[in-house]
């Protein structure tokens, strides 16, 4: 971004905090890009002709009289099909070495669309885990994040996801990645030969925290030319959405703004749910794209009543938690916890019929397995009851639950009515008579 | 008018110096180049005036231009707001030109071209005042009555009236002479305030009527009424946008206003999309012609966000004048706060407990007063009932936004994280919920008439045995099955039966989803003879059999058509199933 030479230089900076500086100057717009020092600062607040500007990379080493060009734009992105396989900084600078994108400059970050001119999210994403796909199905046009521990291994079943599900684009955003995991998410791409279609804006950890707030604004314009331009159907991967948040906690918190619950900014939910509602289908006049947002948040000790989860989930269509199966040892989508707000949209309507009820039906055993369970812990005796609820939960864990098994849905429903046969009288599973009568294993 | 020039910029709001008076609340249009923003004043202090931006203000600029309109934040009211979809400022999102919301472009929301059928209700000579019904035109066969505008004062003469005929909303249809011979027209559109409440009523009395909404939780256990207001708080996933729907699709009113305020968008979507679809169950013809949504949803500007629960509020007040029954309900009203402190936040107010402001409960409060049951002037009876949901952060229902509430709304439906990781559905807590109506003399008299003296009792019944099973349960858990008599293990399943049975209700099943009162009265019946006989048990693995398969013929009778061979079949086999146990009286 070279200085042009009518532009004015300022080299007056009056104030400095760790993340923002201030100056006076004259004509400048509200979210302006400035240069200060070579650095990319925007403009947050203007007071008469004190001009406060939120320095992305920090503000180290800027001094009091450094330069300052305003550049008279907002942050944009360069968008055309050249995108695709390439990876980009929170800036939308190439960092493979490629050359820079040429295409339409748009601002980042625009308007939302009128909620009029959606559609109703109703194509099934399938992605052949039955944590998701028979419990928790997917659409598209949906959000929904991983609330996740960060010792789990989020990042590698959201690699999972995006290498099985059907998507024209998929756009990663990453957010204080490793350095590690921006490798394998790297590797992943290229070894499956996906890299193609793939679309990537990294911020590591080695990268200045303020950066990351770019980095789902630069996605979603990405993803938004995909969809609305090219009609396709984009999935965004965000992770990790809590190193996002802890970034605008650390602007508003030096921007003295009065911190609500969690020391969050008393906007958090607004923020977040600018980048979520992105997620969309449109209606076939208007190309039938859609963006579907894929997210992950980290918990901090499981503690979903902190604000960054507890404001996303009441912005997101669900949420998804892992957990490790002690009976199995594998790692399961938690059929209790997680909810896809969407899956009746398709449950039984793309899918098979039976596909609620039968859903329904084992996650309510399941449950009475662990009520058996915890019985037991506390040394009473079990029922016969509870001792075949125990084996079948066990054997729908792993024939199932477990995220290392690839079937589709019309298997896991088949799975499901052979063990309700296999344990259970139809009376105890509680299921609609006219299903029963068609799918209660005759033996 | 005041004019006046932009002095200061953080976020969405403006600092802005002024060459005149100007009132707070007044609307004004702030220009960035060729666009115009809304903007409301919310604080002043000396010549600088604090706006409210409803719009993204990148770009704008110190100096530029800003003009005063002279008013508050409007809706423009009359035949043809029905059916539509509105943001917060009421702009037709139809309209809209665009697949992206385009910064500053406002539009009229009602349709000038259409003739409406007018009926004259008043003639010549006849003495009116503010909401008077001078005639009426058929809105989407809703009696939309055409009134003397809210804001005029006093008593008016009918000096000309028009007769039966078809006109335009901005036609002259009367006349109005006041106390000094001045003549004022009028036409059928009005606007008003939306913050300002509409008072022309006679008496507002307690509400006592039931609101009918279908939903066994509800209408049985703890009922809602008309012109009453009630709050659903919950943690995210516990089925509150699920519960919501349900009653707005089946409760006895007759226009329904849907305020999605700062909620997601694709629930806005399902509403959009199922309504034209949904038969209403009331009229036979589409749900969506009684219906109006305003969608500000959560990626939509934060201040018209706040303006969008008054501005919903308003039009229920409109149509309550007309002598019908509005059903409001607002999702979330946690939003709606939020929206409150982000802006206090950016006026650097002294914050009140989680940052919202001080006066956030006074704001609450005053709002959901707004509802209610009211005599018009001319003896006629409309209502508004109001329902709003509440996002408790963290599920902690001490939180400001739910205790402010809790001290307004009179009904409270508890919805419960452990009873929706169960997938009991709707996961409205039976114990914790309520309803004070149930504990008005005028209620108990309506219901008495209405259902049976022996009504009430009953529910309270019904309660008790949840009640007692929930203890029992806490005990078999120390004591183990084996710990506790058979006789309790008989009392837990009986609640039990009561949760499957009545709480329980399948919002996706066509039949299960409405449940009609006489419907609800047959069911709890059933159930209470039940609950209330002693059966006979050797020991407590034969009461949960037993019990689990009258529970299995009790749920398949709530999936099929009230009454018809299936119904009635289920029935039988019940009765001989409790003929095998149950000991003579």
């Amino acid at each position: 971004m070279a200085t042009k030479a009518f532009q004015k230089i300022y080299t007056q900076i009056t104030a400095i905090t760790k993340a923002t500086c201030s100056l006076k100057a004259e004509g400048v717009g509200n979210d302006e890009l400035a240069l200060v020092n070579g650095k990319l600062a925007q403009v947050v607040k203007i007071i008469g002709d004190e001009v406060t500007l939120q320095v992305f990379q920090g503000t180290e080493g800027i001094p009091t009289n450094a330069e300052v060009v305003f550049l008279g734009k907002a942050p944009s992105l360069k968008v055309s099909d050249q995108l695709a396989g390439r990876f980009f900084n929170a800036y939308g600078d190439p960092i493979d070495g490629g050359p820079a994108i040429e295409g339409k400059e748009i601002e980042i970050g625009g308007p939302s669309v009128n909620p009029v001119r959606r559609k109703q999210p109703s194509e099934l994403i399938a992605t052949g885990i039955a944590g998701i796909d028979l419990n928790n199905t997917l659409v598209s046009g949906q959000k929904i994040p991983f609330f996740a521990d960060p010792d789990q291994p989020y990042n590698q079943v959201m690699a999972n996801v995006a290498l099985r599900a059907e998507a024209d684009k998929i756009i990663l955003g990453g957010m204080g990645l490793t350095n590690d995991d921006y490798l394998y998410f790297k590797n992943v791409f290229s070894n499956a030969g996906v890299l193609d279609h793939i679309v990537s804006f990294v911020n590591t950890t080695e990268n200045p925290p303020v950066e990351r707030l770019l980095i789902p604004d630069m996605a979603l314009t990405a993803a938004e030319y995909f969809a609305v331009e090219k009609h396709e159907k984009v999935l965004v991967l965000l992770t990790d959405m809590t190193l996002y948040a802890d970034a605008l906690a650390i602007v508003s918190n030096r921007m003295d703004q009065i911190p609500s619950k969690d020391s969050m900014p008393g906007s958090l939910y607004s923020d977040l749910a600018k980048i979520y509602e992105k997620a969309v289908q449109f209606p076939p006049e208007i190309g039938g794209g859609s963006i579907t947002i894929i997210a992950v948040t980290t918990l901090s000790g499981g503690d979903i009543t902190h604000a960054i989860p507890d404001n996303t989930g009441y912005i997101t269509e669900g949420q998804l938690y892992l957990r490790r199966d002690s009976d199995i040892g594998k790692v399961i989508v938690d059929p209790f916890r997680s909810l896809s707000r969407l899956k009746q949209l398709v449950a039984g309507k793309k899918t098979r019929e039976d596909h609620p009820q039968v859903m329904n039906a084992a996650v309510r055993l399941y449950a009475d397995a662990a009520n058996a369970k915890t019985k037991k812990e506390n040394g009473f005796d079990l029922t016969d009851y509870d001792l075949r609820c125990l084996d079948f939960a066990r054997e729908y864990s792993r024939e199932i639950l477990a995220i290392d098994v690839n079937i589709n849905t019309v298997q896991m429903l088949d799975i499901a009515w052979q063990l309700f046969g296999k344990y259970f009288k139809p009376e105890e599973v509680n299921i609609k008579q006219a299903l029963v009568e068609q799918y209660w294993p005759k033996n | 008018m005041t004019t006046g020039k932009v002095k200061g910029i953080i976020a969405n709001l403006v600092t802005v110096a002024v060459d005149g008076p100007v009132a707070q609340n007044e609307i004004c249009y702030i220009y960035v180049n060729e666009t115009r923003l809304m903007a409301e004043v919310i604080k002043v202090i000396g010549a600088n005036v604090y706006v409210q931006v409803f719009e993204s203000t990148r770009g704008l600029k110190v100096g530029n231009k800003v003009e005063f309109t002279g008013h508050m934040l409007e809706v423009t009211l009359g035949p043809g707001l029905l059916s539509r979809n509105y943001d917060g400022l009421q702009n037709d999102l139809d309209k809209l030109t665009g697949v992206f919301l385009k910064r500053g472009e406002y539009n009229f929301p009602l349709d000038t071209e259409k003739k409406w059928a007018f009926k004259p209700l008043a003639k010549v000579g006849d003495k009116v005042e503010a909401a008077a019904w001078l005639g009426e035109v058929d809105e989407n066969h809703q009696p939309h009555k055409i009134m003397v505008p809210f804001a005029f004062d006093g008593i008016y003469t009918v000096k000309s009236i028009k007769s039966a005929g078809e006109y335009t909303i901005n036609e002259v249809i009367a006349v109005l002479t006041d106390a000094e011979g001045q003549d004022h027209e009028v036409t059928m559109i009005q606007k008003w305030p939306v913050k300002k409440a509409i008072l022309a009523y006679r008496e507002k009395p307690r509400p006592f009527k039931l609101l009918e909404t279908g939903v066994r939780t509800i209408d049985t256990a703890n009922p809602l009424c008309e012109g009453g207001t009630g709050f659903i708080p919950g943690p995210f996933g516990t089925g509150k946008t699920v519960l919501q729907h349900a009653i707005s699709k089946q409760a006895e009113a007759d226009i329904v206003i849907i305020a999605a305020c700062g909620e997601r968008a694709n629930e806005v979507v399902e509403t959009f999309t199922e309504f034209p679809e949904l038969d209403d169950p009331h009229t036979g013809r589409k749900l969506m012609e009684r219906t109006i949504i305003i969608a500000n949803t959560s990626n939509m500007p934060v201040a018209s966000r706040e303006a969008s629960v008054y501005t919903s509020m308003t039009i229920a007040e409109y149509y309550r004048s007309m002598g019908l029954r509005v059903l409001l309900m607002a999702d979330s009203t946690s939003r709606w706060a939020q929206a409150l402190r982000e802006m206090s936040n950016r006026l650097e107010e002294l914050p009140g407990q989680d940052a919202f402001p001080m006066d956030l409960s006074a704001i609450i409060g005053a709002f959901y007063s707004r509802a209610g049951y009211v005599y018009l002037n001319n003896g006629a009876t409309g209502s508004v009932t109001f329902l709003g949901t509440v996002s408790p952060a963290g599920g902690n229902l001490k939180e400001p936004v739910t205790e402010g509430t809790k001290k307004v709304a009179r009904c409270f439906y508890a919805l419960e994280q452990a009873r929706a990781d169960r997938k009991r559905y709707p996961a409205v807590n039976p114990i914790d919920s309520y309803s004070k109506y149930v504990e008005y003399p005028e209620f108990e008299a309506y219901i008495s008439e209405l259902i049976d003296k022996d009504w009430l009792p009953m529910v309270n019944d019904m309660k008790t045995y949840l009640q007692r099973g929930k203890e029992i349960q806490e005990q078999i858990n120390i004591l183990g099955d084996d710990g506790v008599p058979v006789d309790y293990h008989e009392e837990f399943w009986k609640s039990e039966v009561i949760d499957f049975v009545i709480l329980q209700q399948d919002a996706f099943d066509k039949i299960d989803a409405v449940c009609p009162l006489e419907r609800q009265q047959y069911m709890l019946r059933m159930v209470m003879d039940i609950c209330k006989h002693d059966y006979d048990f050797d020991n407590f693995l034969d009461v949960i059999d037993y019990f689990k398969r009258v529970i299995n013929f009790c749920k398949q009778m709530n999936y099929c058509e009230f009454h018809s061979p299936e119904f009635e079949d289920y029935r039988n086999k019940l009765d001989a199933l409790l003929a095998e146990k149950q000991i003579a009286a």
